[in-house]
């Protein structure tokens, strides 16, 4: 009797360890398994996911990777034995890291939706992705304070003017009680608005220039000066001594702007919400003024965000997504959701509702006045992340006066063909 | 007589046969232990090393390059630069953490009031974890930083270093001083009032009887500070994160990002891994070796 007790006992054990692995047996119906990139919006897709299924009976199971963690969690779920069918890539490079997991998706709904082949993440003459968001940035201006301080908005119409009306701020900071610039901090929360926004105006100007179309090898840094000049117009025009930026965040440069203590905020349409502070009346969007083409230069105008179908899931699985794909962009409930509330997309479909969003009635605006959006071109980044800590290790310094601008110079050109070839051997 | 000698001999009997009978279920016992281990070590641990040879993003798509990716990891300067920076470390940290925590527990065991108070006060900052620490002191430090030295620590390499010191000593004195203070309370009190009456000073005392009586408990904090101070990567990452240009880059954080900043191949993340495995126990052995030789035996 005692015997079979402890049999039994060690048993139970046992069984216990296997308990987590018990595996979902039906695999009829398809299900979609979405793998979201962005954690701002992350209730708004659980509810939405919950309001299809109630529409469709399909299961629709929305995760949301960590900010900065998304290819770690990709690269861990994909592996699961139930992986994410929906799941997105930032472009041409993150498609060739993902190729073998992306579904041929030319002859889908979705893909004909678009309302510009622009939007298809192609290979060759094959689509494997279609951008669901169109974003665009730019200095987010306050138009009461730039007012206060003698200026019109219209009146900043290149990098000289919009220069000098920043040294002019700069120079009467203590009288007037704001500054031309928030904190360009380098933390981490922040950096990526100039190692990857910023930079992508250098590079946008150099591979039009060159016609590149495909990620080059090298990359020349032609413009540079240009970026050193702006750079330079950010750190000295700013209430926040250059040498403290690695210790700035995100957040403090967004408070500096919604309690009207700068002028000049660089960031983008996904702002808006925490820019509405100074009062929707108030919020001005300029261009990037680089120097090169100011007449005719618009906002940076791009996405970083495709949707790309899992080719290794079954086809039950594959369709259910491509379904959900065409409902988010066509039904009533899935267009009204994708434009409002935390989400607030301006979706590149044909169906797709306008955001209530003033960012992008002014990015608008400067397209029908015949500018020219400049194109993201940070996509073609190699190893994006080693890439963009170079480089903002290398301002760091240069802003702390600790290194030269050789630096900066060396961390964007040197680091390109470094880190495209740790990525291409 | 002889009765008691029978009983004594049944007594044994039964109690050996129902050792043996106990004993035929020990491989039943183990088995969880085993399966747990071999499931959440022995086996990732192999196909680690498997998968270095590999070229790979996603176990369903591999690809066999043989050395390569060894060759890439002896190439990388960054991972030899971080393997420089962390033998510093390690160097630095060990002998801080353990002169420090041994002098701390030498005041604690001399019976000043509230010597509890302050053995859990020193023993707190363990429980909080790396990440957190990390950021809060890099606020502090940065504070001070900023302040005095006109520079942060993410700027400065040299500061960066001690900023890992600092915040690695914080942590761990409080915990080698639990150990030390164990090791103290054991040492015979008749060997110290022994060498009073033959005229020993407090520091021939300390010297000759109570450091070689504590020598068990020096092996296992050198152990565990050596091997914590290699593997560190909680505290780097939050602190410094490598910066400046990757100069504070400790070997657990260099093989990390090569891992995961590297969009098409992960193996050579892998093959940094293994090469880290083998110095870790190779360096851990030596010190077991050497120490243990010093540990009196009474």
């Amino acid at each position: 009797m005692k015997k079979w007790c402890s049999l039994a006992l060690v048993l139970c054990l046992t069984l216990c360890l296997f308990a987590g692995c018990t595996g979902n047996m039906k695999e009829e119906t398809g299900k979609v398994y979405y793998l979201n990139f962005k954690p701002e919006a992350d209730s708004d897709w659980q509810a939405l996911a919950q309001k299809y299924t109630e529409e469709t009976g399909v299961e629709v199971k929305v995760v949301t990777a960590a900010s900065g963690d998304y290819e770690q969690t990709l690269a861990v779920e994909i592996e699961k034995k139930n992986p994410p069918t929906m799941f997105q890539v930032n472009g041409p490079v993150g498609l060739t890291a993902w190729k073998s997991y992306a579904l041929n998706i030319t002859d889908s709904d979705i893909h004909k939706e678009l309302i510009s082949e622009d939007f298809a993440l192609k290979d060759g003459d094959i689509v494997y992705g279609v951008a669901f968001v169109y974003e665009a940035y730019g200095l987010i201006t306050n138009k009461k304070l730039l007012k206060q301080a003698g200026y019109d908005i219209e009146d900043i119409t290149d990098f000289a003017s919009l220069k000098a009306a920043a040294e002019d701020i700069h120079a009467r900071s203590a009288e007037l009680g704001f500054d031309a610039f928030t904190s360009s901090g380098l933390d981490g929360s922040s950096s990526w608005r100039f190692s990857g926004h910023l930079t992508n105006l250098p590079l946008y100007y150099e591979f039009t220039q060159n016609n590149v179309t495909a990620q080059p090898a090298t990359i020349a840094g032609t413009y540079l000066d240009n970026y050193k000049a702006v750079w330079d117009m950010y750190i000295q025009n700013s209430a926040t001594d250059p040498k403290t930026l690695t210790s700035k965040t995100g957040d403090d440069a967004v408070a500096e702007f919604q309690q009207g203590k700068a002028v000049f905020y660089q960031n983008g349409t996904w702002e808006y919400a925490n820019a509405t502070a100074i009062g929707k009346e108030n919020i001005g969007y300029l261009p990037i003024y680089f120097g090169v083409n100011d007449e005719e230069q618009g906002l940076c105008a791009g996405t970083e965000n495709y949707w790309v179908v899992n080719s290794q899931v079954s086809e039950a699985d594959q369709k259910a997504t491509l379904d959900f794909m065409k409902w988010l962009a066509t039904s009533e409930t899935g267009t009204m959701a994708m434009a409002s509330g935390n989400m607030g997309f301006t979706c590149p479909f044909k169906s797709a509702k306008k955001p209530d969003n003033g960012l992008y009635d002014i990015v608008d605006q400067y397209l029908e006045d015949g500018k020219v959006s400049v194109k993201w071109m940070f996509p073609y980044t190699p190893n994006t992340d080693a890439w963009r800590a170079e480089v903002v290790s290398a301002l760091s310094a240069y802003s702390a006066g600790t290194g030269g601008w050789e630096l900066v110079k060396n961390a964007i050109v040197d680091g390109w063909s470094k880190q495209y070839q740790a990525s291409h051997t | 007589m002889k009765k008691a000698k029978n009983v004594h001999s049944a007594a044994a009997i039964t109690n050996r046969s129902r050792r043996r009978s106990m004993q035929r279920y020990s491989p039943l016992f183990l088995l969880p232990t085993v399966i747990a281990f071999g499931i959440g070590f022995v086996w990732p641990f192999v196909q680690g090393i498997y998968l270095s040879f590999f070229r790979f993003k996603t176990l369903r798509f591999i690809e066999f390059v043989g050395f390569d990716n060894y060759t890439a990891a002896f190439q990388d300067e960054s991972f030899l630069h971080s393997f420089v920076f962390t033998v510093g470390f390690t160097l630095v940290s060990v002998l801080i953490i353990n002169l420090l925590a041994f002098a701390v527990a030498l005041v604690l065991t001399k019976g000043i009031p509230g010597s509890t108070v302050f053995r859990t006060v020193f023993f707190m900052p363990n429980l909080i974890g790396g990440i957190v620490l990390g950021y809060i002191w890099k606020m502090l430090l940065d504070g001070l930083i900023i302040r005095f030295l006109d520079s942060t620590l993410a700027l400065n390499a040299t500061y960066g270093f001690w900023g890992l010191v600092v915040l690695l000593s914080w942590q761990q004195i409080g915990y080698m001083m639990i150990i030390y203070i164990a090791g103290l309370q054991n040492v015979p009190v008749e060997y110290i009032e022994a060498a009073k009456i033959d005229g020993a000073g407090n520091w021939q005392i300390l010297r000759h009887i109570t450091l070689p009586c504590v020598m068990p408990s020096v092996t296992i904090c050198t152990f565990l500070t050596l091997t914590n101070s290699f593997k560190l990567f909680d505290q780097n990452l939050a602190l410094t994160g490598g910066a400046p240009f990757r100069r504070t880059e400790m070997l657990a954080l260099n093989i990390y990002q090569s891992f995961y900043n590297n969009v098409t191949n992960m193996g050579v993340g892998q093959a940094k891994a293994v090469i880290f495995f083998l110095v870790v126990v190779v360096i851990a052995l030596t010190q077991l070796y050497f120490t243990r030789s010093k540990e009196v035996q009474e």
